[in-house]
């Protein structure tokens, strides 16, 4: 999900001039963006050595963890905006870190690929798990262990009492309002904690 | 460079007509402001980098990071190197003449801390005209020096590197000091630390400091991988207790005799005692997040995964402090095998942060 119009429409839930932490930062692009583009500052969050290595060209500060070993070095309520993008369905842990994402945040975005989408559906229905530009992945070769829907992540956001300021789908970097769940690629929440 | 006037000391003590040995390499540039100073561990000097025309062997300590066109470009800036007080390769130290009496100092050479460092650092900058420095950098004992530099004089550096290092020393770190310390004061020759009146140099205290020090600066994975359990001489033990019988042993021994030849046994003690005093926590009861509450360089801090005498969850204190000051801060974890030596030598990834970062710094001169 690295394409510019899917990064403006979640860089859209970031107030300008907000003090962010991008969990699974990546290669920097969208702290770049935020920092360009709407007056932020923050760190990303990264365990690859070669995404740490292009967040230090590109001059964003980056901190190399592990994220399943939790937000430990990150205090309470100590951003505006803890960003979570493609990154909840890499984790381990990722109903700890969902809740550390909202015990650091005044806010939480979390993006993550909704297998409920219908592509995915038809695949299921005919007995093969999805490969798709989304999930390109074989099944015995995915790097994502955590397979949920966007209904699924409701429930999950209800569980740990966030409340949900905003959701919807993305599709081909287009907002998807309208049952997102059937016809969008990628689940987008915005919440807080309660 | 001579220094006549007095600098006072964390003590209590001065010191005054003292000797800084620097290097400088590259060229300072018309707004000055491209210097990058370079602080040193405890066996290392001011000859950072390059090598000696004519002399064999005679690379700088850090001769892979600094240079023209390696990682911080001395193409680019203006790199010091300065050997600390007490150090024995060049500035003044425990074996030159103590102004008053004229006698080698000794056993009287007071104790000089990180900080004292610093503030003697801070009068060779002045000398030398620069106002701000691009970066201070060190590794180790020298990262302690430039992460003091930015509590003792935030406004003098943009920037800070600071690899391989730790907020403080812990009780074991302390305990290898003491050991090292205690192999070197009991040894016959020391003579209480007058040993050059004597005429004579307590080489076995150095070689078994160095032994010790030597393990600690290694991984339990790459002492194997180096020398396993293999024998100096044939297959079959010789079953002594005195002769060397392993590799490592006759490895280790070959580092004691080399390190004895050349260290200064008070400049040994010196150095280990400051590492053990460095604490910037202390003044605001063990809580380093206000005592780095003063620091506003941005900062780049670098650990190495099998490094366990400054482990990398000493390096993320110092992140953490940094990220609850809201103060610019990357870290890079390297998974390297080395230990502690790692942050002298070349591993691509090490290397690629750390001239990314300075291409950075370097960006920003041009701006």
């Amino acid at each position: 999900m690295t394409d510019k119009a899917a990064m403006q429409a979640l860089a859209r839930l970031v107030p300008p001039g907000s003090r962010v932490l991008d969990l699974g930062c990546g290669n920097g692009a969208m702290l770049d963006y935020l920092q360009r583009e709407r007056g932020c500052s923050g760190y990303g969050v990264e365990i690859d050595d070669a995404n740490v290595l292009a967040c230090v060209q590109r001059g964003v500060d980056v901190i190399q963890l592990n994220l399943d070993e939790g937000l430990a070095m990150f205090d309470d309520n100590s951003f505006d905006v803890v960003l979570q993008i493609d990154t909840l369905q890499h984790l381990r842990n990722a109903e700890t870190m969902l809740r550390e994402t909202a015990r650091v945040g005044r806010t939480g975005v979390v993006a993550f690929p909704n297998f409920a989408h219908w592509p995915n559906r038809l695949s299921i229905l005919r007995g093969r798990m999805p490969v798709t530009r989304r999930l390109p992945y074989q099944w015995y070769d995915t790097p994502n262990i955590r397979v949920g829907t966007y209904k699924d992540f409701e429930v999950l956001a209800t569980k740990n009492s966030l409340r949900i300021l905003d959701s919807f789908g993305l599709q081909d970097g287009q907002e998807v309002r309208w049952l997102p769940n059937a016809r969008a690629g990628t689940a987008v929440f915005h919440f807080e904690h309660a | 460079m001579h220094f006549p006037e007095v600098l006072p000391l964390q003590s209590g003590a001065s010191i005054r007509d003292y000797h800084l040995a620097y290097e400088t390499y590259g060229t300072l540039n018309a707004d000055r402001s491209n210097a990058v100073l370079v602080c040193h561990a405890l066996n290392a000097s001011h000859h950072v980098a390059g090598v000696y025309a004519g002399q064999d062997k005679s690379e700088g300590w850090w001769d892979n990071m600094i240079g023209p066109g390696k990682p911080v470009d001395t193409d680019r800036f203006f790199v010091i190197g300065v050997n600390n007080l007490g150090s024995c390769f060049g500035s003044t130290g425990p074996m030159h003449n103590h102004p008053d009496t004229g006698e080698v100092y000794g056993a009287d050479f007071p104790v000089v801390t990180v900080e004292d460092w610093v503030n003697a650092q801070a009068r060779l900058l002045d000398r030398l005209g620069i106002p701000q420095l691009a970066a201070v950098l060190g590794g180790s004992l020298g990262g302690m020096q430039a992460l003091s530099w930015t509590l003792q004089s935030p406004e003098r550096m943009r920037h800070a590197v600071v690899v391989a290092s730790a907020p403080n020393l812990t009780a074991e770190n302390i305990a290898f000091n003491e050991v090292a310390r205690r192999a070197i004061v009991t040894d016959p020759d020391f003579h209480g630390g007058h040993f050059y009146r004597h005429g004579v140099i307590p080489k076995r205290g150095l070689r078994i400091a160095r032994m010790i020090g030597h393990i600690t600066y290694l991984s339990d994975d790459v002492m194997n991988e180096k020398f396993g359990r293999q024998l100096r001489e044939g297959i079959d033990l010789k079953y002594s207790t005195q002769d060397i019988e392993f590799q490592i042993e006759s490895y280790l021994r070959y580092q004691g005799d080399k390190f004895s030849d050349y260290f200064d046994a008070n400049t040994y003690l010196l150095i280990t005692r400051a590492l053990d005093y460095f604490d910037p926590a202390r003044a605001h009861a063990g809580n380093l997040t206000r005592a780095l509450a003063r620091a506003t360089a941005k900062f780049l801090l670098v650990s190495f995964t099998t490094d366990w005498r400054f482990s990398p969850q000493r390096s993320r204190e110092i992140v953490k402090a940094l990220l609850d000051n809201r103060r610019s801060v990357s870290y890079a974890e390297i998974d390297a095998p080395h230990g502690h030596d790692a942050f002298l030598l070349d591993d691509a990834r090490y290397m690629g942060v750390m001239r990314s970062y300075f291409d950075s710094i370097a960006k920003e001169l041009q701006a």
